[in-house]
C-alpha cells in the first residue's frame, strides 16, 4: 500500500473533485512516479485509495498512452515524429537511437539505459524536431545534438 | 497591432504575478468585479468572438446557454489539451503567460455564475505544469482566487488537471469523460456540456486562446474589440508557423490576415530559398492547400470557402521535397492510433486507410488503390460520432484532390522517388 505521505497526497486531489473517481488519472500518475511504472501491486493501491473496482482502474489506465504497463528503462525518451518533425528529419533520429544506443522505437535498450517511446506532437513544431527526456524538454535536435544531451542522462 | 495574447512574453520573468502586475495585469479583473455578470456576458457578445479551438463557435452564445439553464454547480473547463499536431500556439500562454489565462477564468467564472475552474492540461507539458501551478498559488494569495476574491465575496476556485496522452481528449465531452476518471470517449450530443457537463452540471469548455482574450474584451469593450481583424470573427489570432519557413514560430496577427502573408511577409518565406509545394493550414486535421491555394484570409468564415478550415491556425509549410504520400501516410498512423474505438467507420476506416496508404508509400501499391482510399474516405465521411474520423476522410480526401499525380507515380514505379 501506499506509504502515509502519498495517501495524504491523494486525499489532496480528492478534495479537488466533487468525486472520488475524478482523481483517478492524477492518482495513477502518481502511482506510476512512486513504482516506476503501474505494475499490478501499483493499480491495486490506486484502488484501494480511491476506493474502485480493480478493473475500473485498471481498464482506464490502459486507454491512456502515457501510463507506462510495462517497466521503463532509467530514462524515458519520447521522440515526436509527427508530420512538422517528420519532414524535419525525426524519423532518421529514430534509427540513429536504435543504431547509437540500441534503444528500438517503443522499446527498451538492453543495458535498461533508456526507453523510447514515439510521440505524436509535443507541440514542439516550430523547434523540430523535439524530445522530452524524462521531463526535460529539448528542440531543433540533430544526431549531433542528442549524443550531447543524453550525455547527462546515464 | 499592440500585442494581447503574447504581451510581454519577452520579459523572461513573465510568468511571475508581480511581473504580470507591473504590466497591467489584474486590471480587467478589478474593472470587472464591479460590473454586472450580465454585462460581461454583454461585452463579449459585442466583441463577437468566437472559440479558438477548432470550430470557431461564437463564445457569447456558448455562454448565454449555459447561464439559461438553471442548475448549480457551474464548471468552467479550459481545453488545454492542445494535441492537434502542427499546433503550439496554447503553449506560450500557458508557460509564459498564465496570469492572463487565469485572470481571463476567473472573469468569466464571474460572469457565467461559475465557481470551479479546471484546466485541462495535455500530459506531454510538464513544464506547464509546474508554471501554471505555481501561478494558480501566487493568484490564491493574491485574492485573485479564492472564496473572497478582491473582498468582493466572489468565488472562483482553479486546478490543474494533467491529461495522459490521448488526442481524443481534446473533444470537449471526451474531455469531460476524462476529467471524471473515465477513458476518453466523446458522448452522445444532446444533450450538451452547457446543459449536462461535468458531473452532470452545466459546463463551459473554452479553449485556452479564447478565455485569453478575455481580459482584453473587458479593457477596452467588445465594441473595439470587433474592430480588430475580419469583421466576422474578429479579434488577435494565434498562428503557428512549422516546417520548411525561415522562421517558424507562433505569430499573433488580427484574425484573417492572409495565409500567403502569415507564411512570406511574417515567417520569413520558405526555408532556403526553397519552392513552395503545400500548406495544411490549420493542423493535420484540415486539408492541405496547394502552393497556389494560399492567398486566403486565415479565419473561420474565409478558409472554408478557400476548401480548408482555419482549425488550430497551425500552419505546416511543405518545399519541393517533402513525400504528400508520406505525410497522409503519417497522417493517417496519427488518426489510426488516436481513433477512440468507439465508432466503427472510424475505428475501422482509420485502419484500412492506413494499411492502403502504407503499400503506397512502400512501392507496394495496387492499380485501383487510389479509388479505394476514397471510396473509405467517402464511406467514413458524415458517418462517424465525432469530427476526429471525419477529418481523417477528410485529409485523403483533399491530399487525392491536389496531388493524385504523387498517388498514381508511387503505384506506377512501384517506389517513393522522395526515399533517399
Ligand atoms: C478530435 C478533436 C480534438 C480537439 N482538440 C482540441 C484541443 O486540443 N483544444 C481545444 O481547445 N479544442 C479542441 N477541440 C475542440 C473542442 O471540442 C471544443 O470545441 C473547444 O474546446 C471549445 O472551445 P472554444 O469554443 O473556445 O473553441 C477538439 C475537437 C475534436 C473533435
Ligand atoms: S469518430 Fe473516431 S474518435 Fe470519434 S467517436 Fe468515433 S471512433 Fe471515437
Amino acid at each position: 500500500m501506499f506509504n502515509d505521505t502519498v495517501l495524504k497526497e491523494i486525499e489532496g486531489i480528492k478534495a479537488k473533485y466533487p468525486d472520488r473517481r475524478s482523481a483517478l488519472l492524477p492518482s495513477l500518475y502518481i502511482a506510476q512516479r512512486e513504482f516506476g511504472w503501474l505494475s499490478q501491486e501499483a493499480m491495486t493501491c490506486v484502488a484501494r485509495s480511491l476506493n474502485l473496482p480493480e478493473a475500473v482502474v485498471r481498464g482506464t489506465a490502459s486507454f491512456y498512452s502515457m501510463y507506462k504497463h510495462r517497466p521503463a528503462g532509467r530514462h524515458v525518451i519520447q521522440l515526436c515524429t509527427n508530420i512538422s518533425c517528420m519532414i524535419l528529419g525525426a524519423e532518421r533520429l529514430v534509427d540513429f537511437l536504435e543504431t547509437r544506443y540500441g534503444v528500438p522505437a517503443n522499446g527498451t535498450s538492453g543495458d535498461g539505459r533508456f526507453s523510447l517511446v514515439i510521440m505524436e506532437c509535443i507541440g514542439a513544431c516550430g523547434t523540430a524536431p523535439a524530445m522530452l527526456v524524462n521531463t526535460d524538454f529539448y528542440d531543433n535536435l540533430s544526431e549531433k545534438r542528442i549524443e550531447e544531451i543524453l550525455e547527462n542522462y546515464k | 497591432m499592440e500585442k494581447v495574447l503574447l504581451k510581454n512574453t519577452d520579459n523572461p520573468d513573465s510568468a511571475d504575478i508581480s511581473e504580470y502586475r507591473k504590466a497591467g495585469g489584474y486590471r480587467s479583473l478589478a474593472k470587472a468585479v464591479q460590473m454586472e455578470p450580465r454585462d460581461i456576458v454583454e461585452e463579449v457578445k459585442k466583441s463577437g468572438i468566437r472559440g479558438r479551438g477548432g470550430a470557431g463557435f461564437p463564445t457569447a452564445m456558448k455562454w448565454n446557454f449555459a447561464m439559461a439553464d438553471p442548475k448549480f454547480p457551474k464548471y468552467l473547463i479550459c481545453n488545454a489539451d492542445e494535441g492537434e499536431p502542427g499546433t503550439f500556439k496554447d503553449r506560450p500562454i500557458l508557460e509564459k503567460n498564465p496570469h492572463l489565462l487565469i485572470e481571463g477564468m476567473v472573469i468569466s467564472g464571474y460572469a457565467l455564475g461559475a465557481e470551479y475552474g479546471y484546466i485541462y492540461l495535455r500530459g506531454e507539458y510538464p513544464a506547464a505544469k509546474d508554471i501554471l501551478e505555481a501561478a494558480i498559488e501566487q493568484a490564491y494569495r493574491e485574492k485573485f482566487l479564492g472564496d473572497d476574491i478582491l473582498g468582493k465575496g466572489i468565488r472562483f476556485r482553479l486546478s490543474v488537471h494533467q491529461g495522459a496522452g490521448a488526442y481524443i481528449c481534446g473533444e470537449e465531452t471526451a474531455l469531460i469523460e476524462s476529467i471524471e476518471g473515465r477513458k476518453g470517449q466523446p458522448r452522445t450530443k444532446p444533450p450538451f456540456p452547457v446543459n449536462v457537463g461535468a458531473w452532470s452540471m452545466p459546463t463551459i469548455v473554452n479553449n485556452v486562446e479564447t478565455l485569453a482574450n478575455i481580459p482584453y474584451i473587458v479593457e477596452i469593450g467588445g465594441e473595439a474589440y470587433s474592430a480588430i481583424g475580419s469583421s466576422d470573427c474578429p479579434g488577435p489570432k494565434l498562428y503557428c508557423v512549422s516546417g520548411f519557413v525561415e522562421k517558424p514560430g507562433v505569430y499573433e496577427l488580427p484574425m484573417g490576415t492572409s495565409l500567403r502573408d502569415i507564411i512570406y511577409k511574417h515567417a520569413g518565406g520558405i526555408k532556403n530559398n526553397g519552392k513552395l509545394k503545400a500548406v495544411i493550414p490549420g493542423g493535420i486535421s484540415t486539408p492541405v492547400l496547394p502552393a497556389d491555394g494560399i492567398d486566403c484570409a486565415m479565419d473561420f468564415v474565409a478558409m472554408p470557402k478557400a476548401g480548408s478550415m482555419l482549425g488550430s491556425g497551425a500552419v505546416i509549410v511543405m518545399d519541393e521535397s517533402v513525400c504528400m504520400v508520406r505525410v497522409t501516410y503519417r497522417a493517417m498512423k496519427f488518426f489510426e492510433h488516436e481513433s477512440c474505438g468507439k465508432c466503427t467507420p472510424c475505428r475501422e476506416g482509420t485502419d484500412w486507410l492506413r494499411k492502403i496508404l502504407e503499400r503506397i508509400e512502400h512501392g507496394k501499391g495496387r492499380e485501383g488503390d487510389i479509388e479505394l482510399l476514397s471510396d473509405v474516405a467517402g464511406v467514413m465521411s458524415g458517418r462517424t460520432f465525432c469530427p476526429l474520423g471525419d477529418g481523417a476522410a477528410g485529409v485523403v480526401t483533399g491530399m487525392i484532390r491536389h496531388f493524385r499525380n504523387e498517388f498514381e507515380e508511387h503505384i506506377r514505379d512501384k517506389q517513393c522517388k522522395f526515399r533517399n
